[in-house]
């Protein structure tokens, strides 16, 4: 079944009095369990294409589907519910809240979820022990490494159970051995049964994915099944 | 609506780690707000505090007393066309008494301003008030010692005096007044009772808390002389209602008793409360106006450092909020989020200037009337709201529209 459908979409930004197409032509379509990377030079439409995926931005024309709901006429109050019970996003950056510890970062999406008190903390714990963290519920942000960081990320996640994970760049800030293991923690939860979408601009990452999808100058240049797909050897449960 | 509650549960949570995040700023940022809700505060218990000063001194004056008097109290008239007015004597008085048939009761009164002494102490300065024993029925008194001079130490002149209870305390701090002789001027008197203590001290002289009362005899023997100087004709209606009544009345046989024509206006005034109440009014309205207009200032001063505050807070934090719009918050959201925090930080400054306000004017009022209103505490913990509010409101408003896109790029 078909979670995303996108059917020749475009996106014209207007800076001072020049037009800049940053999509063109793009049509897509990602079922159920697809792990998608997203590549593209910068400048190539890969960050307008996600931010549309991600809901946090509408195109100018075309057609968004996000199962088989329109998002292109949607108000800013859909978008936002569609975002937070519909997508886990993953951050280059990690964006956590930096006086918060790990389960209330966590907690986040459940809160403007409307889930109660005592539910949210359970599902929460719950999520953090799924990527391993489960001896540090109550560190906050600075107090983690930079691998430790970005898996509370993915625990926020995975914490609403969304349709599908968004992750941008998500191992642009960490060493090639932490980055690895975040992947393999991707590699994990896809095997779950989620729907990844990974956007990078790193070859060897985008290895990671099933499919890769290439963008140029706004167009979709190459869209195509990874033939020699790399499988992380580390098992990411981090005993 | 639960998760409306979760949103604000959430929402005072962030606040708090907010302003805990940084102490020093929120403190100042408080401080505007405490020393505005102070001075608001303080100078409403003060205005009410004079309020009800004002307003004891003048009901203790009798809302239906009248007063027969050559000088009017407030009149748009000419100084000098009262001044050429005939005086009012003991003479008017009595035909006056004779001939008034409504009045409860009727007294002359004329004053004077001595200095009293006894052995080792000396008041200077003390109103003088003479009059008849019928005084007494024109007034509400009551007395902590001895009694009113009787009739007939007022028909006989007998040098004896009652006491306000201030001048009383003045001269014999032990409350031991009665029966003493005190000396006024160069005359000795005999304390025969001690006033209650009315009220007012922003009667100043006119409270009769500062006068000593005395038969109009022995004025005129010692003082002033009965030819020299005008008297005052208080008269007292039989109740409230009677007044209007009793005032014609008593406008008719002062005209009849001056022998004025039809066409000549009144040569003399008749006086009451209202009057008094009406300039004191008039007066008052200008200082609270004034006072709460520039008390109004400082805390206007003092929402702006929150408004200031709440930008930098929202800058500050604009990739947070990219982040939690882009995990699923609403506008709603955010902006009730910022909302409660400027609303957080100007209710504890408000509490502070509160508490702060209550004990200054405690202290305050040993010099000073003042009132502590409960409304007072209800109205200082809106008007802090409502200045976290509306100082919140555009910061807040910013946060709120903010795209999440540009917002999470934000460096």
């Amino acid at each position: 079944m078909n979670i995303i459908n996108i059917e020749h979409i475009a996106k014209v930004y207007k800076v001072g009095s020049e037009e800049v197409h940053a999509l063109r032509d793009v049509s897509l379509k990602i079922n159920r369990n697809e792990y998608v990377a997203i590549m593209g030079p910068s400048g190539s439409g890969k960050s307008t294409l996600m931010n549309m995926l991600g809901c946090l931005d509408t195109p100018t024309s075309g057609i968004y589907d996000f199962k088989s709901v329109s998002v292109s006429e949607m108000t800013d109050n859909e978008l936002a519910r569609i975002r937070n019970k519909e997508i886990g996003f993953v951050f280059q950056t990690f964006n956590l809240l930096a006086r918060s510890d790990a389960v209330h970062n966590v907690e986040l999406p459940l809160i403007y979820a409307g889930v109660s008190t005592s539910e949210r903390r359970e599902r929460a714990k719950q999520a953090l022990i799924d990527v391993g963290l489960g001896d540090r519920m109550h560190h906050k942000p600075n107090e983690l490494s930079g691998g430790q960081r970005q898996r509370v990320a993915i625990a926020r996640a995975l914490v609403t159970n969304p349709a599908i994970i968004l992750a941008d760049e998500p191992t642009g800030n960490l060493d090639s051995k932490t980055g690895e293991e975040i992947m393999a923690l991707f590699h994990e939860i896809h095997e779950k049964g989620n729907t990844i979408i990974l956007v990078t601009h790193e070859e060897y990452i985008a290895e990671h994915a099933l499919r890769i999808i290439r963008l140029k100058d706004g167009l979709i240049e190459k869209d195509e099944v990874v033939e020699k797909r790399y499988i992380p050897k580390s098992k990411a449960s981090f005993v | 609506m639960s998760a409306l509650l979760l949103e604000l549960n959430e929402g005072l949570a962030i606040a708090w780690r907010a302003i805990r995040a940084n102490k020093i700023r929120a403190a100042l940022t408080m401080l505007g707000i405490f020393i505005g809700v102070t001075a608001v505060v303080l100078m409403s218990t003060a205005i009410k505090g004079i309020d009800n000063s004002l307003q004891n001194g003048v009901s203790a004056l009798g809302s239906d007393v009248l007063y027969v008097d050559k000088w009017a109290w407030f009149s748009n008239d000419e100084w000098w066309r009262m001044r050429n007015r005939r005086n009012i004597d003991m003479e008017d008085y009595a035909r006056f008494k004779e001939l008034a048939k409504l009045p409860a009761a009727i007294a002359p009164v004329t004053n004077s301003v001595q200095t009293i002494k006894i052995a080792d102490r000396k008041v200077e300065n003390v109103f003088l008030n003479g009059s008849t024993s019928d005084y007494v029925k024109t007034t509400n008194f009551d007395f902590d010692l001895g009694r009113f001079y009787s009739e007939v130490e007022s028909n006989g002149s007998r040098n004896v005096a009652v006491l306000g209870s201030e001048i009383s305390t003045k001269l014999f701090p032990r409350g031991d007044a009665l029966d003493k002789t005190i000396k006024i001027g160069p005359v000795n008197f005999k304390v025969v009772g001690v006033l209650t203590e009315q009220g007012s001290t922003l009667l100043g002289a006119f409270n009769p808390d500062n006068q000593v009362f005395v038969p109009i005899g022995t004025i005129f023997k010692n003082f002033t002389s009965r030819h020299f100087g005008t008297v005052t004709i208080n008269v007292r209606a039989a109740s409230p209602e009677m007044l209007e009544d009793t005032k014609a009345e008593a406008e008719g046989v002062m005209r009849k008793i001056r022998g004025l024509a039809h066409s000549e206006p009144n040569d003399f005034t008749i006086n009451q409360q209202e009057g008094l109440t009406d300039f004191l009014d008039s007066i008052t309205i200008v200082i609270k106006i004034a006072g709460l207009f520039i008390t109004g200032l400082s805390l206007f001063v003092g929402a702006i450092g929150i408004m200031n505050i709440m930008f930098v807070s929202v800058k500050e934090r604009t990739r947070e909020i990219g982040l939690r719009k882009a995990i699923g918050a609403t506008r709603r959201t955010i902006l009730a989020q910022f909302l409660l925090e400027s609303s957080v930080i100007c209710l504890i400054g408000g509490l502070i200037g509160l508490i702060a306000a209550v004990l200054l004017s405690l202290m305050l009022n040993q010099f000073f009337p003042t009132s502590i209103q409960y409304d007072v505490v209800i109205i200082a913990i809106l008007i802090s709201l409502l200045t976290g509010i509306v100082s919140g409101l555009a910061p807040a408003y910013t946060a709120a529209k903010m795209d999440p896109v540009d917002a999470l790029r934000y460096e």
